[in-house]
């Protein structure tokens, strides 16, 4: 069983939609207690940062306690940022801290922000969540901050600059795009994480 | 890189899709479910339901289209047409669309493009504007192109992504159904006038005119209905096209 936490950042019906395509089976826990029998975690999510306040406190605690016992985490877009240590888009609300680095607004050298459409990965070491994407697979995208390249970063993606598009740290793991609206591909990321989650 | 989206428009009414059903061998594509499995394997990169049900179930009719669409795509789906309060937004995206296009309701009431920016993010509202060249500028209609809305359209374009929209569906009313091509002079305009994407719509004919609006017409996107009921110009054909002319696409497969 996966748990999708609602946290008010957008719908889940897409990210469900998909994972029961590839025969997962998903909860949406009402209460942080309900993460205890989970096998994975998923915190997905579109929208503002600031949203992920809801997150604090008993919710961080319950997952902070899956992760510790070794259960996978995947986060998705606004879910990914969270796992750093916060984003200029809401300074005074800290992240999980999972992961180093601080999210921050595209400059939009000559492009467009947000960055909104369908772009490439460039995977730069192997990534269990990326297992099986060929090279030059594009993803759809959708957001104005973007977390920086560091020593997690499984693939890039470049956008007037680059950022980090897939993160690894562990069993902790983050897309900025949406796997659930990038068509086989996205499903392909979604069955690698139900495999860890297994 | 990031790739130009090619986006297929469905015109629904009744659950039916209207537009290329003279096509006579594609009569039986007039579901939209199945027409956009058929845009899907081709390699869309978006969807867009356009519903122009006149009845009075319209949400509830609208809604199961969007869900019968919705139910097997996993690519992003647009819905517009009848979008005239939040509750409308509402139905359309707990029915599975990640985008609702204001058009009229948006002149009407600009503050709802905020409203539902603040409750569902940026990338949500899609904000489509119908233009007409008048003298040198660009009039903005209201009503499906009947009532002029007393605004200009990089003007309008610019407000609506201050209060919160996400993209711009800038449809041309001149060029609309005329496969004459692209008004690039208008998508440039607007598009070099605002920081979010401008997908660009009205007068697809050829596969020269989608190079000319992603390159002149500077357009993020391109919107195009009866051209891809026509199996000689599939969305395949397009994007080798494209590729060919050096412009960045998602590879089809």
């Amino acid at each position: 069983m996966i748990a999708l936490i609602d946290y008010g950042a957008g719908n889940l019906a897409s990210v469900r939609k998909a994972l029961g395509a590839i025969g997962a089976d998903v909860m949406v826990p009402s209460a942080p207690a309900d993460l205890a029998d989970v096998r994975g975690i998923i915190v997905p999510g579109v929208g503002h940062f600031g949203a992920t306040r809801a997150l604090h406190g008993e919710w961080t605690d319950a997952i902070l306690a899956v992760i510790g016992e070794g259960r996978p985490l995947l986060g998705i877009c606004l879910g990914m940022q969270w796992l750093f240590e916060g984003s200029d888009e809401a300074p005074d609300c800290a992240g999980l801290g999972l992961l180093a680095g601080r999210c921050y607004r595209l400059r939009g050298n000559d492009v467009k922000v947000p960055h909104i459409g369908w772009n490439t990965i460039d995977i730069r070491r192997q990534g269990s969540i990326v297992a099986g994407v060929a090279p030059g697979t594009q993803f759809y995208f959708t957001h104005s901050f973007v977390a920086p390249v560091s020593g997690d970063t499984v693939a890039s993606t470049e956008h007037g600059e680059l950022f980090a598009s897939v993160v690894e740290r562990g069993q902790v793991a983050g897309v900025q795009f949406h796997p659930e609206k990038s068509g086989e591909a996205g499903l392909t990321v979604l069955r690698n994480f139900a495999e860890l989650a297994r | 890189m990031l790739s130009k989206r090619i986006i297929a428009c469905l015109d629904v009414r009744d659950g039916q899709v209207v537009k290329g059903v003279h096509f006579e061998e594609l009569r039986a594509a007039g579901d939209p479910a199945a027409l956009a499995g058929r845009y899907n394997a081709e390699g869309i990169d978006e969807l867009v339901i356009l519903d122009i049900t006149a009845t009075i179930e319209t949400r509830r009719a609208r809604a199961d289209t969007v869900r019968r669409v919705a139910a097997e795509l996993f690519i992003p789906l647009a819905v517009g047409g009848g979008i005239h309060s939040e509750d409308d937004a509402a139905a359309a995206i707990d029915a599975g669309a990640d985008k609702v296009s204001l058009n009229t309701a948006a002149l009407a009431d600009p503050g709802l493009i905020t409203t539902l920016a603040a409750r569902y993010g940026s990338q949500a509202v899609v904000v489509a504007i119908d233009a007409k060249r008048e003298g040198d500028r660009f009039a903005v209609y209201a009503r499906s192109g009947r009532v002029a809305a007393d605004r200009e359209a990089v003007e309008w374009a610019r407000e609506a992504e201050r209060r919160g929209a996400g993209e711009i569906l800038l449809t041309s009313i001149d060029r609309d159904g005329t496969k004459a091509g692209f008004d690039c002079v208008l998508t440039a305009a607007v598009s070099s006038a605002v920081s979010i994407p401008v997908v660009a719509s009205g007068g697809a004919g050829g596969l020269d005119d989608f190079v000319d609006v992603f390159t002149t017409g500077r357009a993020d996107a391109a919107l195009a209905a009866s051209i891809f009921h026509n199996a000689d110009t599939n969305v395949r054909a397009l994007k080798r096209h494209l590729a060919a002319h050096g412009i960045p696409v998602r590879p089809w497969s």
